[in-house]
């Protein structure tokens, strides 16, 4: 299939595989961290790993949107879609994070109504359709969706639709990104950057993670050999002890971003002085919300929302698997209590999450598995 | 905290303490939860922890049924097994196969049912009649028999028009015909408009079975091959872009098609066919489990090697979920003793519904119970049961 199977190419995979491994230096170990989960779905979902020497090992990191939702947050979720009369809209990786009373589905199989929509402006479908109800949308993620919640609240303005709002929740991800590279607990090479954030805020906010802490940053696309390549981009800097923002995404990425995305979202949203994140707690900065000049259609300010903090379960580890800090089977309840039928952890519940990637494809030992398979 | 973590917590420490064969823990020290030693040796020990957590008795925590409990993946699986399967358990059932073969009399009869609600009720290639006869007839054709006689039961809603009903019918009609089998009993019922969503059909069947030795996804051994009867996937994305919520148009057509007659030229040809299963909700991916898990044996597919149309490949990539999973209503499985391989495929390849049929991997000893899939890029990963209902990724 054209514009796929060219970045699945395993010739190429090989060939890049072989100058990475060139590359590796006697004895040092490589720590990079992937930010997005995205690419922490695509490294386990082709294998990638099986091409890195063992001296390479991949970080997964904080950027995955549903992971980084508080159990208080779906908590006031729920309890704003059990208002009468509301129906409540969010996507699909959404549906199954659990609160403290359960998930989306719990509550759906309870009575309350929650609907799945592929775009914030199905939401507002729904709205012009039921103009007796109150129709919410839970808008999550990070810079990458949060301009599609920004042009839905500017058409719903426009059209003077008065039973739309938004519950936002959207987060930005260099604050989360300084929050690791402050973290004590972990050392690492450089970053895998994430591709899809940097469609709309571009590279130069990534700029001091070189110039101030000296790591180097490649962002990248999301087929296995973007990643690999990517890898490579790393290695390279490391090899010649540069520290650089580099772009490897360039066939989506501009450099500077994409300013009218940037503009919808300034018009709409202000960041909030602090936000509560999973497993990282309250990080300053971190998170937007809805300006006051568009408050009709905020739904913090419309409903009664009761905002309760809630601690996440003392034996969940997602903290410090977003942080990197544990490999996902590290975590004590990982595979056993925590599993993607009934996660505890928000890790769980994602496919972009590390500790469902890892469950879902790549809980195996690889030394076995690779004699199985050759074949 | 809520009560099901400290039960799923509970459940935790008794796997370990019955892997340790320590006694039940009289409130002294905490359990060591975490694994110690080496790196590799600390995952491994990890994952034979799972695996046996994997291993417990199925078990509902949910208070009430949700969509997951429907979707043919885990929760489905954990719904059968705990509620079902507990409350009526005999050696037939216990087999979970498509269909039950029983003795009556002097003959081996084959016995199955299905429930149908597809929404929408029309979509390219056919409509809920198609599935409602194929789909029984395909699950009495896994088994091994030859399709006789089907029932139909109709639950229709207040205002669904006669006019769509009668199209219904007529299809089913058409497509048993063309499966050979006759609709011989039946019943309708109404509910009050809200109560359904227009119509939903079950079906029963009985055949007959006449070969001696019966399939059944635990007969699978070590190097045997897996065969694909065609590409797969096709069924699902029809009825996904039908819905029309996601603004995609292709050019796609269910492949809604009764096998029986197909599945008779490939056991005559190929007699070290050992399991065949059709690849309905779930998809191939689930079916795979199915074998590994019966069988306690791995098995390992290619992708490159498995059928997929260009269209549903694109739309797949384009909603974030995977071909494997994604429901097929003429398509199956068939795992082949190796000699025999050839030859089934030879027969499938002369037959329309199985011109598309290949090779797609094979069983192994190990690793038990792990499908794991070469992906085309060259890595490795393993193919899980599906929790919950495909759900496209956000970003």
């Amino acid at each position: 299939m054209r514009f796929v199977d060219e970045f699945r190419s395993a010739g190429t995979a090989h060939a890049l595989a072989a100058r990475i491994a060139e590359l590796c230096e006697p004895g040092r170990q490589y720590k990079f961290m992937e930010v997005c989960g995205g690419h922490t779905h695509t490294i386990y979902k082709h294998g990638l790993e099986d091409y890195l020497p063992e001296s390479v090992t991949l970080v997964h990191g904080p950027g995955c949107p549903v992971c980084v939702i508080p159990m208080g947050r779906v908590d006031d979720a729920i309890h704003l879609a059990a208002h009468p009369g509301t129906i409540m809209t969010s996507f699909g990786d959404m549906m199954r994070v659990p609160g403290s009373q359960g998930s989306f589905f719990d509550a759906k199989a309870r009575g309350t109504d929650i609907r799945m929509v592929y775009s914030p402006l199905d939401a507002l479908k729904i709205a012009r359709q039921n103009p007796d109800k109150r129709v919410v949308f839970m808008a999550i993620g990070f810079e990458t969706t949060a301009p599609s919640t920004a042009m839905t609240v500017l058409r719903a303005s426009a059209e003077g639709l008065a039973n739309f709002s938004v519950f936002c929740n959207h987060v930005t991800i260099v604050p989360a990104i300084k929050a690791i590279l402050d973290s004590p607990d972990l050392r690492l090479d450089g970053f895998i950057g994430p591709g899809h954030v940097s469609t709309v805020i571009g590279c130069r906010p990534y700029e001091f993670i070189a110039g101030s802490y000296g790591k180097p940053v490649v962002v990248a696309g999301f087929e296995p050999l973007d990643i690999l390549q990517s890898i490579y981009m790393l290695m390279l800097q490391v090899r010649a002890g540069r520290a650089e923002v580099e772009n490897q995404y360039t066939r989506v990425v501009p450099y500077d971003g994409n300013r009218a995305a940037l503009h919808a979202i300034n018009e709409v949203m202000e960041l909030r002085p602090y936000f509560e994140w999973r497993g990282l707690g309250f990080i300053s900065h971190s998170a937007m919300a809805v300006r006051p000049a568009y408050r009709r259609f905020d739904a913090e300010r419309l409903f009664e929302i009761p905002g309760v903090r809630v601690a996440d379960p003392k034996a969940c580890q997602c903290g410090e698997v977003l942080k990197g800090v544990l490999k996902p089977w590290e975590c004590k309840v990982f595979g056993t209590a925590c599993t993607p039928e009934t996660p505890i952890g928000t890790c769980m519940v994602s496919p972009e999450g590390a500790c469902a990637a890892y469950y879902n494809f790549g809980r195996m030992n690889r030394h076995r598995v690779s004699e199985v398979s050759v074949s | 905290m809520t009560g099901w973590v400290e039960q799923a917590l509970a459940e935790h420490d008794r796997t370990d303490r019955d892997a340790a064969g320590a006694p039940a823990d009289a409130g002294g020290g905490a359990p060591a939860r975490t694994a110690e030693g080496p790196p590799g040796r600390r995952e491994q020990q990890v994952l034979d922890r799972i695996d046996r957590a994997r291993h417990r008795r199925p078990r509902i925590r949910e208070d009430r049924i949700t969509m997951a409990h429907g979707a043919g993946g885990k929760a489905s699986r954990t719904l059968v097994e705990a509620v079902f399967l507990d409350a009526f358990r005999n050696p037939e059932l216990e087999r979970l196969e498509d269909a039950a073969s029983v003795r009556v009399g002097e003959a081996q009869v084959a016995f199955t049912t299905d429930s149908f609600v597809v929404s929408p009720l029309f979509f390219p290639g056919g409509c809920i009649g198609d599935l409602a006869v194929n789909g029984t007839v395909n699950d009495l054709a896994v088994s091994g028999a030859t399709p006789l006689y089907l029932s139909a039961g109709f639950v229709l809603e207040e205002g669904l028009a006669v006019s769509d009903l009668t199209m219904i019918v007529a299809a089913m009609k058409a497509a048993a015909k063309s499966a050979g089998v006759q609709l011989v009993t039946g019943d309708t019922k109404v509910v009050e408009r809200g109560k359904a969503d227009g119509c939903y059909i079950n079906t029963a069947g009985v055949g007959l079975i006449e070969r001696g030795t019966a399939l059944g996804v635990a007969n699978a051994r070590p190097g045997d091959q897996v065969i694909v009867s065609g590409p797969i996937g096709d069924h699902g994305v029809t009825i996904m872009l039908a819905r029309g919520e996601l603004d995609i148009e292709a050019d796609l057509a269910s492949d809604t098609a009764a096998l029986n007659s197909v599945i008779s030229g490939l056991l005559t040809a190929a007699p070290g066919v050992r399991a065949l299963r059709d690849a309905t909700r779930g998809g191939v991916a689930t079916i795979l489990n199915e074998i590994a898990t019966a069988a306690g044996v791995g098995v390992t597919v290619h992708e490159e090697r498995i059928p997929v149309r260009t269209v549903v490949r694109g739309a797949a990539e384009l909603l974030g979920i995977d071909p494997l999973y994604v429901a097929c209503e003429g398509r199956f499985v068939a795992v082949v003793a190796a000699d025999d391989a050839e030859a089934a495929l030879a027969a499938l390849h002369t037959h329309p519904l199985g011109e598309g049929a290949a090779v797609v991997g094979e069983v192994t000893a190990d690793p038990p119970g792990i499908v794991l899939l070469r992906t085309a890029f060259g890595g490795t990963r393993i193919v899980d049961l599906l929790v919950g209902d495909p759900l496209p990724r956000i970003c």
